[in-house]
């Protein structure tokens, strides 16, 4: 039992906290933006940069998206993809200070809300709608809702697990869904389906990120920029018309479970940021400070700062534009350094 | 003797022994917490008992912002409501089924068969087609459960009416019994307490399929609260729900317990 207890006790433990080894984690989990991750580890080009800043990166795959972020933010991985939203109501509100290293892309349209039998998002006005709770989901029916003067009071939201929502929209009680691709596309081809509304109506509000330990890049720059570096190898092929780009192309629309053609679909509805300058432009600009002030504000009216959150303006956001909210608990970074050094050529 | 086989704890000792690995649990959970709370005073993963009590206060005692509602509340009698209906119809149906079959050889020939294929299909493994054929609303999690333990229920039954010896039957013939008459007087009474034992072994697959219902689409309850709040790994909810969740499993158990003591004597004395 002794034995038992002090290995269970230094397990919990260990988790937390860097590593001081120069060996490290990164999660990923399926979504269009983050396949290069897949295409990268499977290519041995994370390796290669890894090598080159003589450290060791482990890229793996969790199936589960919130899995992920939690077991990031438990202390299990250095580094994950996530969305902004979810960077700041996870790792940041349970005090893990987190970086965001790379702006991979936003969805320009592969997140969006369809109705059934309506045409108008006004119409959306007394219905259910099914949708993951708290996810940007969420968000974006908030800010939605917003456009045509309704609030959240004016719907029911119905939590639906997202691997249920296909199959629940073939009920005749599901009128309304919010959701995201591959999912949308799925939902509204089916008959007498309208989307209403879609991430594309808010653009660079709902944006891809992979996220780091401000601790862990503070202590290994090393890591940060062989991460960007691999990162910018990735996108200059997998942006590329030649044989090897569509190559690169086809091997994540597998990985993701999808054909080239599904996966060129919903590159459409998302806005990669191919070079590190289109990235800085979005990291650098005014709008992220707005968007991130949008998303602090739902995140507090939704419970999602914590319960020791007075504000919206409780976690401190940095940005390049300058800082949003409390910044004697800046939590959450976007730091544009290391996409700064792949643009100069400098990796 | 001194043999450890045959040393039994004095009544004092054993209390404590049965209550220290608790303790332990405990302290090792207090230790671990204070040990990340201490990095990291933000820290959800192992969150402080205070931290919990003013979840589950804040959650109990406080209208909820958006609704106005006491979602502790609310969500434990949703999820009490959706139990308690499932497992009546599970009761009432593994009864008839169990009844029926066990006394009736013509329907255990044409039913029994059934039965038993029946009770081997994993009820999560249809969930999706119970959403399609009863929608996503109250229906379909209420029939989730007692579709889930329905067949354990009455398969019990049915071997237990069968376990009634054959004399007792012989016997109530000769005194002029007819068939429905022995199923009401003589086997059903023997069967009532077989039931609740049945519906007591039943209630913790019946949490499982109301969790799972739960998760996979609602507005309440408290499968639904921990599903959610998992979304931003609010430990601090997830574990006092669990909390309760053990409680009102542990009461419904020691109460049908004390119901069948209650109701049926001879039968718990029958069984020391």
């Amino acid at each position: 039992m002794k034995k038992f207890s002090a290995l269970l006790l230094s397990s919990l433990l260990l988790s937390s906290g860097a590593q001081a080894q120069d060996s490290f984690k990164l999660c990923w989990s399926i979504y269009v933006g983050w396949m290069p991750w897949a295409y990268g580890a499977e290519q041995g080009i994370v390796k290669k940069w890894a090598d080159k800043y003589g450290i060791d990166i482990e890229v793996v795959q969790i199936n589960d998206y919130i899995e992920s972020i939690n077991q990031y933010t438990a202390g299990e991985f250095d580094a994950c993809t996530m969305t902004n939203m979810d960077a700041l109501t996870i790792p940041a509100a349970g005090g893990v200070d987190s970086t965001a290293l790379i702006v991979g892309d936003f969805s320009n349209g592969n997140d969006g809300i369809v109705l059934k039998g309506k045409e108008q998002l006004a119409d959306i006005k007394g219905q259910n709608v099914n949708l993951v709770e708290l996810s940007v989901s969420h968000y974006l029916l908030a800010r939605a809702l917003d456009s045509v003067g309704l609030s959240e009071a004016d719907v029911q939201v119905v939590n639906t697990s997202d691997a249920d929502l296909v199959a629940a929209y073939s009920t005749s009680d599901v009128t309304a869904v919010a959701t995201w691709n591959p999912l949308l596309s799925e939902i509204s081809q089916q008959p007498n389906s309208t989307v209403v509304f879609n991430s594309a109506q808010i653009p660079g509000e709902i944006i891809d990120l992979l996220v780091i330990n401000t601790d862990t890049l503070a202590a290994h720059p090393e890591l940060g920029k062989a991460l960007t570096g691999a990162w910018y190898d990735i996108m200059a092929t997998m942006s590329s018309d030649s044989e090897e780009g569509v190559a690169a192309r086809s091997y994540m629309a597998e990985a993701s479970g999808t054909d080239l053609a599904g996966y060129q679909a919903q590159l459409a509805a998302t806005k990669m940021f191919y070079t590190p300058a289109a990235a800085l432009e979005l990291t650098n600009s005014a709008q992220l400070k707005q968007t991130m002030q949008y998303v602090a504000e739902f995140s507090f009216d939704h419970g999602l700062l914590g319960d020791g959150a007075p504000d919206a303006s409780f976690i401190g956001v940095q940005m390049p534009a300058g800082d949003y909210g409390d910044s004697g608990n800046v939590k959450f970074r976007f730091d544009p350094t290391y996409m700064q050094m792949a643009a100069d050529d400098q990796l | 003797m001194k043999r450890l086989i045959n040393l039994t704890p004095p009544p004092a000792s054993k209390l404590f022994l049965g209550l220290l690995p608790f303790a332990l649990l405990l302290l090792l959970y207090v230790v671990a917490s204070d040990a990340r709370l201490a990095e990291n005073a933000n820290d959800k993963l192992l969150p402080a008992f205070s931290q919990m009590g003013a979840a589950i206060e804040r959650m109990a005692l406080e209208p909820s912002k958006r609704t106005g509602e006491y979602l502790f509340w609310q969500d434990t009698a949703s999820s009490l409501k959706r139990l308690a209906l499932g497992v009546l119809i599970a009761a009432a149906i593994g009864l008839a089924l169990g009844l029926f079959t066990g006394a009736l050889p013509l329907v255990h020939a044409g039913v029994s068969p059934l039965l038993t294929v029946v009770s081997l299909i994993p009820p999560l493994a249809i969930l999706p087609v119970l959403f399609i054929l009863f929608g996503l609303g109250e229906a379909s999690k209420v029939i989730l459960i007692a579709i889930g333990i329905t067949p354990f229920i009455a398969r019990d039954l049915q071997r237990r009416t069968q376990e009634i010896p054959s004399e007792q039957l012989v016997k109530a013939q000769t005194l002029g019994a007819n068939t429905s008459q022995i199923m009401v007087r003589v086997l059903l009474p023997q069967l009532m307490p077989k039931l609740i034992d049945a519906v007591r072994l039943s209630l913790g697959a019946g949490w499982l399929f109301l969790i799972a219902a739960e998760a996979i689409a609602a507005t309440d309850g408290l499968g639904y609260r921990i599903f959610l709040v998992r979304r931003y790994m609010s430990m601090d909810v997830i574990l006092p729900y669990v909390a309760w969740i053990t409680l009102l499993a542990f009461l419904f158990d020691w109460l049908l317990a004390t119901l069948s003591r209650r109701l049926f004597p001879w039968n718990a004395q029958g069984a020391h």
